[in-house]
């Protein structure tokens, strides 16, 4: 009689790749593993060693380092080691140790060859960068080449194909003939260069697409002469390459294009195709955003809107990382902003001179989560008469506010909103008043306005939002008395470290025993790199991005970017789960973390993180803080 | 008393040809270090309490070392029980009439059983369920007892918690902890299992054991230390 292991198999069945396995295989695989028992801190594989199991986690938690000692990663149940060694030449590629008392399941190597033989989802698991598998931890985030994490950079696979802008129509389809491609950038010689390489666009001036050609040109039967100018497209959606490919697609169904130019700084380095990415097709929240876009009243927004939670646990239980939901949720708060001012113009009528609405705050920075105020702003042309337009634009914001209010987004109790006529203001009073809170920087002042230097045009004069921010970025970083208040505000709030010693902070409200994770966490860590880009001269919104700006001006200790990171991550996915967590048990998400819900390893990693921030926190307030003003 | 003396004297007296056969291959050396012996857990499932009207209904074993448990090598028997199966066994370990109806008698699969001990040192968790069931069924079977020296993870509990435990808890008559098998796994770390099914009471046994090698046991002390 074949023994049935049921312990066993009800354990793997529930982690890939055994979980994609046919039940006799696994069931089969079970009555083949060894197990073996680690007390913490025991040596399971050195370096270099002979291989000869691909190990399971059952229970405990175990750390692999490289051959350098240096730690590479952290993993728990579930996880596997030593498929490196057993793919490669049989011999241990990371040292592993028990960091408590663990339990493995070992399967020998006959074993694991014949399954990757026989099925292909389980060789695949393995042969796929095994990177992508490996949960973030905070000493090194996996470095994924996962395909939903994938940056559009990968997908760029050859340079730009440019024409000039006197080439005709059969010119171009000759180049992309040749070529092969479906698009081509237009550049225009003529086009003055700029200086600051930041700035520098190529001279692009427009995108033809094959699609251009068939609607433009030969539909309309037009000479074949005709200058590639007279037909491209001239408003160009771009992307910049460290972008998600899933935010590529996103921006393609917003906008309705199907070619995106792929810049780097502002230089076009590609260009991706919708068909390029096709195949991501399938990801729950673009089917969200396309169906938005179908939504005509705000009724019918508000009720679609009741989605959102599903579509943020789902996102959640695939493993997205927090970049990619912060930047998905950023992306459906932005699509409500511009339905909602469509069918506000359409009330309305057309806005009687130009004006850009901006988001501000976590939605500006792509890290907009389920929990949300709305933080938005007007920026109005400078042509604005209080008297003539002032009712109008009350009325835009007013329709707006309230319907965002209306889908979930609840109103900024701070009041800042594009309903208060404090945050109506023509492009020139928005930019004296950031030379004011620049200039005259006072930290009473700047507590309320840091969310003002996360900001991002969503509609109309999308331009003006982007002048703002390079007008800002130039200024700060050259003003060291209000780089100095911006640190003594983003060192008010500290990481709770006493927390894990049974310690309890938050006594306040009915958020006893918990830990604002947000308020304690993620928080004083976007100020922190806020600090630093402004400090820098970056213009990105995204922590993460800025994080790169600043790793590139060189201006932190070695090391301590990718410590950073790793954190933000770290305490950014925490706070996530835990609100899919509570969606998903019906309670309303939250920022508070409970202790009991934390696991050791969970506690371990996440004090590690906490650590990263009182660390940089420090040296923060050693780099910026102004002694003179302190007085 | 010395396992191997008596082993020879049981082989001399024993009449059943499966049980001399049993007892003329001898015990494990009581010398032997832990650290060098093979062990198995042994679990019995049973339709109740009482060795004397209760009878097994099912065999788990689990060989193993201190480093590695194989669970290739592991073996469950059904058993066809002489008492009835009460209904609250049936809910206990999910082992039903039917299953049992078509099962072997303990008898026919005696020599398999013995098989898979021989050469190894038994473990088990409490042992007078295993000792006293398995001499009351062969009783009832073959009119002969058996005996056999086991290694008890509850005992070797018992006497860690003792050690920890100072002149003030005793004083104080504090509270000892409790040493049933899945309270047992949880001081060092181990998993929840179901239980009441002989196999995965084996293998947690068995684990358990490893556990404690790598907390109060010395690989280095004799079997005969702890063997009873």
């Amino acid at each position: 009689m074949e023994v049935e292991h049921q312990e066993i198999a009800n354990f793997l069945i529930a982690y890939p790749p055994f979980s994609d396995l046919p039940q006799e295989a696994l069931h089969r695989l079970a009555s083949q593993v060894e197990v073996g028992y680690y007390r913490g801190g025991s040596r399971i594989l050195e370096y270099g060693e002979q291989i000869t199991y691909l190990y399971v986690i059952r229970s405990g938690a175990v750390e692999l380092f490289r051959r350098s000692g240096e730690l590479y990663n952290r993993i728990s149940a579930g996880g596997i080691f030593g498929q490196r060694g057993l793919l490669m030449n049989r011999k241990v590629r990371f040292g592993a140790q028990s960091l408590e008392d663990t339990l493995v399941y070992c399967i020998p190597v006959g074993v694991f060859d014949e399954y990757c033989d026989v099925y292909e989802a389980f060789a695949d698991y393995f042969e796929a960068d095994d990177n992508a598998r490996l949960k973030i931890t905070v000493s090194e985030q996996a470095d994924s080449n996962d395909l939903t994490t994938a940056k559009v950079r990968k997908l760029l696979l050859r340079d730009v194909v440019y024409v000039e802008r006197n080439a005709t129509v059969q010119q171009a389809a000759q180049v992309m003939a040749t070529e092969q491609v479906s698009s081509l950038l237009i550049y225009d010689p003529e086009k003055p260069v700029v200086e600051d390489p930041d700035e520098d666009d190529g001279q692009v001036v427009g995108l033809i697409s094959d699609r251009d050609l068939r609607v433009n040109v030969v539909a309309k039967g037009l000479d074949y002469q005709t200058p590639v100018s007279e037909i491209m497209s001239t408003d160009l959606v771009i992307v910049d390459s460290n972008a998600y490919v899933f935010e590529a697609m996103m921006l393609m169904l917003k906008d309705n294009v199907h070619h995106l130019p792929v810049v780097h700084k502002r230089k076009p380095i590609g260009v991706v195709a919708l068909s390029d990415i096709l195949r991501y097709e399938s990801q729950s929240s673009l089917l969200f955003v396309r169906g938005l876009m179908d939504q005509q009243s705000v009724e019918d927004l508000a009720s679609y809107a009741k989605q959102l939670p599903a579509i943020f646990t789902r996102m959640v239980n695939e493993d997205a990382n927090s970049h990619m939901i912060g930047s998905a949720m950023s992306i459906i708060g932005k699509t409500f902003k511009h339905k909602l001012l469509e069918l506000a113009e359409a009330k309305l009528g057309p806005p009687p001179i130009p004006y850009c609405f901006i988001a501000l705050g976590s939605m500006a920075r792509d890290e907009q989560l389920i929990v949300t105020d709305q933080d938005n702003a007007l920026i109005l042309d400078d042509d604005y008469k209080p008297t003539e337009h002032g009712v109008y634009f009350e009325q835009l914001a007013k329709f707006v506010c309230d319907g965002l209010a209306n889908c979930g987004y609840k109103y900024c109790d701070g009041g800042i909103m594009a309903t208060n006529p404090a945050w109506r203001l023509t492009f020139s009073q928005w930019q004296s008043q950031f030379e004011s809170w620049i200039d005259k920087p006072s930290p009473e002042a700047l507590l309320n306005s840091s969310i003002f230097f996360d900001l991002e045009g969503v509609w109309g004069e999308v331009k003006w939002a982007e002048k703002l921010t390079a007008f800002v970025s130039k200024k700060a970083k050259s003003t060291p008395k209000f780089l100095a208040a911006m640190a003594h505000n983003a060192l008010r709030r500290t990481p709770p470290l006493g927390f894990f010693n049974g310690f309890v902070l938050e006594q306040d409200g009915e958020h006893r025993r918990s830990m604002n994770i947000k308020r304690r966490g993620t928080a004083p860590l976007s100020d922190l790199v806020r600090v630093h880009a402004l400090g820098v001269g970056s213009k990105k919104q995204n922590s993460f991005e800025r994080l790169e700006d600043i790793d590139e001006a060189n201006i932190l200790p070695k090391g301590k970017v990718l410590d950073l990171q790793a954190a933000l991550e770290y305490i950014a996915i925490m706070r996530i789960r835990h609100q899919a967590w509570q969606i998903e048990q019906g309670e309303k998400p939250d920022n508070s973390l409970p202790p009991e819900t934390l696991s050791d390893f969970e506690q371990r990693n996440l004090k590690e993180a906490f650590g990263v921030l009182d660390k940089a926190q420090s040296f923060l307030k050693f780099r910026y803080q102004n002694k003179s003003m302190m007085k | 008393m010395s396992w191997p003396n008596r082993f020879e004297h049981l082989a001399k007296v024993a009449r059943d040809p499966r049980l001399k056969s049993f007892y003329q291959q001898g015990v494990v050396d009581p010398y032997q270090q832990l650290g060098q012996c093979e062990f198995v857990a042994l679990d019995f499932e049973t339709t109740g309490l009482n060795p004397n009207i209760d009878d097994i209904v099912s065999v788990g074993v689990v060989p193993f070392d201190l480093r590695r448990i194989r669970v290739a090598q592991a073996k469950h028997w059904l058993v066809k029980p002489t008492s009835p199966l009460a209904k609250e066994s049936v809910v206990l370990h999910r082992i039903t009439h039917s299953q049992v109806e078509s099962a072997p008698d303990l008898e026919d699969i005696l020599e398999e059983v013995f098989a898979s001990l021989h050469g190894r040192v038994i473990v088990v968790h409490y042992q007078f369920v295993e000792k006293s069931f398995f001499n009351s069924a062969l009783m009832a079977r073959v009119d002969e007892g058996i005996e056999f020296p086991v290694i008890d993870t509850m005992e070797i509990e018992k006497s860690a918690i003792n050690n920890t435990r100072n002149w003030l808890d005793k004083l104080k008559r504090k509270p000892i902890p409790s040493v049933r098998l899945a309270d047992c796994r949880k001081r060092y770390g181990l998993p929840y299992y179901q239980p009441h099914h002989a196999l995965s009471d084996a293998l947690a046994t068995a684990e358990l054991l490893q556990a404690q090698a790598q907390y109060c046991l010395d690989p280095s002390d004799m079997v005969k230390r702890w063997w009873s």
